[in-house]
């Protein structure tokens, strides 16, 4: 599904991707991780389009992600903090969004429903909580029924019940057979979603496993256990 | 494109600036023609004025709007839409509404007390220094993140060509007035846009006969269609290079 081919990224001196290579496949929850400043959110951008990558390329669908704004319909995004124009009420953020993806496909409007976004939709974007914000960034990846679902950070800040509802979505979706990319780095939360394990340090993947592998290879039951496992390695090597 | 180009214009007029400039720049020209008795005067003083404010007013607004607008731009980047569209978009909903903010404000007044000939060049060269301050300000606020510092470049070109510009021409007459540098003006004014949308009129008005020996070299170049054709161009250009600068940046710019 999606094939990313020897990227590499660097913002002035500092290089933040170094030759990248992951295939990810539909059907996989795959969590994401890494200490702060790996180059996860740059990785995610760059499956966007938002970052250019200075070398390497990306296929998504068989295709070459550059010069290229197809495959976008296919990818909903949810990004780690959802930055807005101020002064659209949420109502004309959602038209405005079905009105550019233009897409025939039905609605999925179960965060929709869930979040109650039809009572809030004459408030301005410059006036939410950071929560809400959040929850408008959820109702917008998951509306359009893509393929492919890319979360940065997606329960931070949303209230418990509203970060279970979305928990229950994404493993509804991922049961539907979909790609679902996720980083966080609440390690609890991810126990019942993921099922594949990608973990970045300084810009290189230390690795990419199924968390079956994973525990086994770690002699731990979780794939939290597993994650701390590692990360505590990496901070003392 | 009109998918996004239709947000564009909704919040461009929500935010009231637009329509503030346009009565400002009704009340300049109303005034300039009911103070002065004769037309050319009239047109003289709306000329320095429009020189002034117009420049100012479009590369300000509209470097300011495009910064406050990255939200918009992060939002639209990552759905399925090309960032040329998005970038295009942009620019043609801020030179449409500060056109359309020229053509009513100073556009109206100058159709009813100008000559018919003299009000469409004066209306012509209004929008197009209009374009050109709207493209100067893409250029300045893609070449840096940070809001002051694009800001700043906005206003250091716009004192420019504005003063700087005009001062520099000054000096360098005064210079080199011992040498036949009459033809030399001609290539440096259109360097500034400023002063090439003023030479156009000016040469179109009776008071160019006041302008003496260069002014006559002016008249010779500047006068004949061919010349205007070519002004015409040079304006075109102003916006032409550095809009298709920016967005060869946007294009590759990271968000």
């Amino acid at each position: 599904m999606i094939e990313i081919k020897n990227i590499s990224k660097s913002f002035g001196k500092l290089s933040v991707l170094k030759n990248i290579d992951l295939h990810l496949e539909l059907g996989q929850c795959i969590a994401l991780i890494g200490p702060n400043g790996c180059g996860k959110t740059t990785l995610i951008k760059s499956i966007l389009g938002m970052v250019l990558p200075d070398q390497g390329d990306i296929i998504v669908k068989q295709q070459s992600i550059f010069n290229n704004i197809e495959y976008r319909k296919h990818i909903g995004y949810m990004p780690q903090i959802g930055r807005y124009p101020q002064n659209m009420t949420i109502g004309q953020i959602i038209n405005m969004v079905k009105n550019i993806r233009n897409s025939d496909a039905a609605l999925d409007n179960d965060l929709y429903d869930y979040f109650e976004i039809q009572k809030m939709l004459h408030k301005y974007m410059g006036t939410l909580s950071g929560g809400t914000t959040q929850k408008v960034s959820a109702v917008l990846a998951f509306l359009f029924n893509p393929d492919v679902l890319i979360l940065d950070e997606p329960t931070a800040g949303l209230d418990p019940l509203a970060s279970e509802l979305l928990k229950e979505k994404i493993i509804r979706e991922k049961e539907k057979g979909k790609l679902i990319i996720i980083t966080s780095h609440l390690l609890s939360e991810l126990d019942d979603m993921v099922s594949q394990i990608i973990f970045m340090q300084d810009g290189n993947i230390l690795f990419h496993k199924g968390v079956s592998q994973l525990n086994a290879e770690t002699n731990t039951t979780k794939a939290s256990k597993a994650i701390l496992h590692f990360l505590k390695q990496s901070r003392n090597g | 494109m009109g998918r996004i180009f239709k947000y564009v214009m909704l919040d461009i007029f929500k935010n009231k600036i637009v329509i503030f400039y346009t009565i400002l720049l009704a009340m300049l020209s109303w005034s300039a023609f009911s103070l002065e008795d004769n037309e050319s005067k009239g047109l003289l003083t709306l000329l320095n004025i429009i020189l002034l404010t117009v420049p100012l007013v479009s590369i300000l607004f509209t470097t300011i709007y495009i910064y406050n607008s990255s939200e918009f731009v992060e939002l639209l980047v990552s759905l399925p839409i090309k960032r040329k569209v998005i970038w295009n978009s942009l620019f043609i909903g801020l030179g449409l509404s500060l056109s359309l903010s020229f053509i009513l404000g100073a556009g109206i007044p100058l159709l009813i007390y100008a000559e018919f000939n003299n009000a469409l060049l004066f209306i012509a060269a209004g929008i197009l220094t209009t374009l050109i301050f709207v493209a100067l300000a893409f250029l300045s606020s893609i070449l840096s993140k940070d809001k002051a510092k694009g800001i700043g470049v906005s206003i250091i070109l716009w004192l420019y060509f504005a003063l700087l510009f005009d001062g520099l021409i000054l000096f360098l007459l005064y210079q080199l007035s011992e040498y036949p540098i009459e033809k030399m003006m001609v290539v440096i004014t259109s360097l500034s846009p400023i002063d090439l949308a003023r030479i156009l009129i000016l040469l179109n008005l009776d008071v160019s006969a006041m302008l003496g020996y260069t002014g006559a070299i002016f008249k010779d170049f500047f006068g004949t269609t061919q010349g205007l054709i070519i002004s015409f161009g040079l304006l075109l250009l102003w916006i032409v290079i550095p809009y298709l600068i920016s967005l060869r940046k946007f294009k590759k710019k990271d968000l």
